[in-house]
């Protein structure tokens, strides 16, 4: 968990809550909690439950592909069964791993809106729903992966996922070199959110 | 009906039609033409609140398509691809 | 469908492939205000008021263009969700309106 900063915590895009959209939102929810719909201790588990979903969700599932071949086959071919052997369940959505290699990047979206797979890798970041992020990367891809520093050869094909139905998708990033050894939850620790969107390639940074 | 219309590798046509009402389908993927990645099997399609539209679930499919066909001057290289899900009644076969 | 009849009927929130600017990649944490908005939905669907998403993101794409542009990622689910349960007479036009004016007294009220 970082440390509160609160200078950057109310940006202009999330203004405290005063404007007309917000205090319509709070006070629904205030006629709902009264109206017994749900009760505000249902909304703190909840919000609880929303706030300890992280990427170290999705490292895990990578670090143990990487170690286990069968599994990461398995996590391929049918990604939503084979997560709840870590105990993870997307259902009713649907869940779908795509594997980096030395030929071939996946980058992920949602066009239409934002959808993200949240358990796995926590609040998706205010760029993943920005509308600069969705318009361009379906259509300038590399132009976007390399404001993130991602620079990618003539040889690596880019594949764009548009989430536009049911299913979530994780990028599986390839395994660094030089990380023979490592346990399962070091390998997990050099895995980061941006690698399973996408818009990170390289882990070797983080190897120590 | 639960049997696929479509397998893997055939090329289909995505519609080009815009329904008064909430779909998700892009703009930029209709009208064009890709290939079946992956049957994903029956899904609830989101055009069932259209007051009587009486099939909730429909096949869906993941649709491959090159980006030198979606967008014109694409700045990439050729073999650069885009997937997306479409679901059964907004695909026809292509040749 | 000419041309001009496809971009009069574009939704605001069909933006692939639109021209945009650089992506701003600055991390925003989530302001609480804005998990109770996301859990009030999940909550609402948990409770059967909503079958599931479809029906939010359709009172999103129905926002104006100047509303879809303006509003964060939040406000714009509080005001879908906000129609939707006006929709259903789950709550009244009224009583939220009455809330909003009460909950702008009492932030004036702990300035």
């Amino acid at each position: 968990m970082t440390d509160h900063d609160h200078s950057r915590t109310f940006q202009p895009d999330h203004p405290e809550p005063r404007s007309e959209a917000a205090l319509i939102g709070l006070a629904l929810r205030e006629l709902l909690i009264e109206g017994g719909v749900y009760t505000a201790e249902e909304e703190q588990a909840m919000i609880a439950s929303m706030q300890g979903a992280a990427p170290e969700n999705g490292a895990k599932i990578v670090a143990r592909a990487w170690t286990d071949s069968a599994f990461r086959q398995r996590l391929l071919d049918n990604a939503a069964e084979t997560i709840k052997e870590l105990g993870f369940d997307l259902s009713p959505l649907e869940f779908t791993v795509m594997e980096n290699t030395d030929t071939v990047h996946n980058v992920i979206v949602c066009t239409l809106c934002s959808c993200y797979p949240r358990t796995l890798l926590g609040m998706s970041p205010a760029w993943y729903k920005s509308k600069n992020y969705r318009a361009r990367v379906v259509r300038e891809p590399r132009a976007v992966l390399a404001e993130f520093g991602v620079e990618l050869p003539q040889q690596v094909e880019v594949r764009v996922h548009d989430s536009t139905a049911e299913l979530r998708y994780m990028v599986l990033p390839q395994r660094p070199s030089g990380t023979d050894g490592l346990s399962e939850p070091d390998l997990a620790a050099l895995v980061t959110r941006d690698s399973l969107i996408g818009t990170q390639r390289d882990l070797r940074g983080k190897v120590p | 009906m639960n049997v696929p219309r479509f397998i893997v590798g055939q090329r289909v046509r995505i519609a080009d039609r815009t329904p008064p009402v909430h779909h998700r389908v892009p703009s930029y993927a209709k009208g064009k033409v890709g290939i079946i990645e992956r049957v994903c099997g029956m899904h609830g399609q989101p055009e069932r609140f259209v007051p009587g539209d009486g099939k909730p679930f429909k096949q869906l499919y993941r649709v491959r398509i090159p980006q030198t066909d979606l967008w014109r001057g694409y700045k990439g290289v050729p073999g650069d691809k885009l997937e997306i899900e479409i679901f059964d009644h907004w695909l026809e076969p292509a040749e | 469908m000419s041309d001009a009849e496809k971009h009069m009927k574009r939704r605001p929130h069909d933006i692939g492939g639109k021209a945009a600017g650089p992506v701003d990649r600055a991390e925003h944490d989530t302001a609480y205000w804005e998990w109770q908005i996301d859990a009030m939905l999940r909550l609402a669907m948990q409770k059967g008021l909503l079958s599931d998403f479809a029906e939010l993101r359709d009172g999103i794409e129905r926002l104006s263009p100047d509303d879809y542009e303006n509003l964060s990622y939040y406000e714009r689910w509080a005001r879908s969700l906000a129609i939707a349960m006006l929709a259903k007479g789950v709550v009244s036009d009224q009583a939220l309106q009455d809330r909003v004016a009460m909950i702008r007294q009492r932030h004036k009220a702990e300035k």
